[in-house]
């Protein structure tokens, strides 16, 4: 069973609701929105997972706390804010979501926002192969 | 020419100098008359981040492709992208981006695929304009529309397909990409996604000279010395050869057509587009493994 969390639903309408060109703003937004990365991962890169499908260089690391809520933290260069920004809206649309939720999340979700226009869809599949190593670190947490 | 050319000391050597302005030149001539400024990057938003003051945007993917078929726009669709971005056929075109004007180049020969007269590159692009510490605006630029005139898209003379390839063996053939690709280890650049190729290796015959060669530490063309090492001494290329190159898409081999044609002076030189993506998927078409080029395949 698949379900679109309300916090990803609302990125998807406010993405929709907008012309072609104002969706790539929207994006920058988000792009500028990225959070640094916690100290502590900041000094331990080896605990970064690298994402090979997105043409930038991105990182990623999942945390899960006892409460089963997922913390995601990703980080990428500033010359690459498309890739920024759909790591962005990952980490606030999955904020505060179990990891069941967070499996929940359609695969699709990517294509549903309304950015393969104005972005091509191409550049979308990074943003998929975000959502998947992200799903795929939430299972390795939960086996452990 | 609209506008004067940059007749710096760095880009006589090169067949081509007219092709090439410097960032000092480029500051000083901001806001001419017949001049515009394009920014073609590999990231779709970095525009929105900054860009030279006045300069448009024009994308790879969203502008220069079609959108349904895997081919660049046609003669109507370039005649109303260009005129949208305050482009007519006399203007001058300067065209910068990231990753040392890999995409910059590729948009400069599609514009060429339609005959553009004057269009150059920014050498050293945004990362040389943004390491002098030159101005950035996030004000997106408004151009008036103006004319430009449709001209149909001219593919013979420095595009090949697939077909063309397959009667090149025997005339020089550059592949482009990196060592990994070319041996076939892996079909897409390092740290670059799977693009749907689905055999591995090079174009029997073809000689690796990876494009970023061609490109020094800070995002300019290498010297005509050095490239002429690499190009006509390394991977012995002489005056008067019919030469194809190509990659994976035909985007970086846009960037070493570049360097062959217009700063070099190769008169033959074709860009195979489909590429890799299109050779690594094709059925019964001969492919090389291994470092070495291999020889002419049996029809």
């Amino acid at each position: 069973m698949t379900h679109l969390p309300d916090s990803l639903a609302q990125i998807r309408d406010d993405f929709l609701d907008l012309e072609q060109s104002d969706r790539l703003v929207l994006l920058l937004e988000f792009a500028n929105e990225l959070p640094e990365l916690p100290e502590r991962f900041r000094d331990h890169p080896d605990l970064l997972e690298r994402v090979e499908e997105c043409q930038a260089p991105v990182y990623i690391f999942v945390e899960v706390g006892e409460d089963t809520v997922v913390h995601l933290h990703a980080t990428a260069p500033k010359e690459a804010p498309t890739t920024r920004g759909f790591a962005s809206i990952l980490v606030q649309g999955l904020a505060g979501l179990t990891s069941q939720q967070v499996l929940d999340v359609p695969d699709d979700f990517p294509q549903t926002i309304g950015l393969s226009e104005a972005v091509s869809p191409l550049r979308m599949r990074g943003m998929n192969a975000l959502l998947g190593r992200t799903k795929r670190q939430v299972r390795a947490r939960q086996a452990a | 020419m609209a506008v004067s050319v940059d007749s710096s000391a760095q880009f006589e050597n090169f067949a081509h100098p007219e092709r090439l302005v410097s960032t000092e030149w480029l500051q000083a001539h901001l806001g001419d008359p017949g001049l515009v400024v394009v920014e073609s990057d590999e990231d779709v938003l970095l525009y929105e981040t900054g860009h030279i003051p006045g300069a448009v945007k024009i994308d790879w993917h969203v502008d220069l492709n079609d959108p349904i078929e895997r081919d660049y726009i046609d003669g109507e669709q370039f005649s109303r992208l260009l005129g949208s971005r305050g482009i007519s056929r006399d203007t001058t075109v300067v065209i910068y981006g990231d990753k040392s004007n890999w995409w910059a180049a590729y948009a400069l020969w599609v514009f060429t695929l339609f005959g553009h007269p004057d269009v150059r590159l920014l050498d050293g692009g945004r990362a040389k304009w943004e390491s002098e510490g030159r101005d950035y605006t996030t004000l997106s630029a408004t151009p008036d529309q103006v004319d430009y005139p449709v001209v149909e898209r001219d593919d013979s003379v420095i595009r090949a397909y697939k077909e063309d390839v397959l009667e090149h063996f025997g005339k020089p053939l550059i592949d482009v990409r990196s060592p990994e690709e070319f041996s076939g280890e892996r079909t897409t650049a390092p740290a670059y996604p799977e693009e749907g190729a689905l055999r591995a290796g090079h174009i029997p015959t073809a000689q690796n000279v990876p494009w970023g060669k061609a490109a020094a530490q800070d995002g300019t063309f290498r010297p005509r010395p050095e490239l002429d090492a690499l190009y006509r001494g390394e991977a012995g290329l002489a005056d008067g050869d019919d030469i194809i190159a190509y990659c994976r898409i035909g985007e970086r081999s846009a960037h070493s057509w570049f360097v062959l044609t217009h700063l070099l002076g190769f008169e033959n030189v074709r860009n195979y587009d489909g590429s890799w993506t299109e050779w690594g998927s094709a059925v019964r078409v001969p492919i090389a493994k291994g470092t070495e080029p291999g020889g002419i395949p049996a029809k």
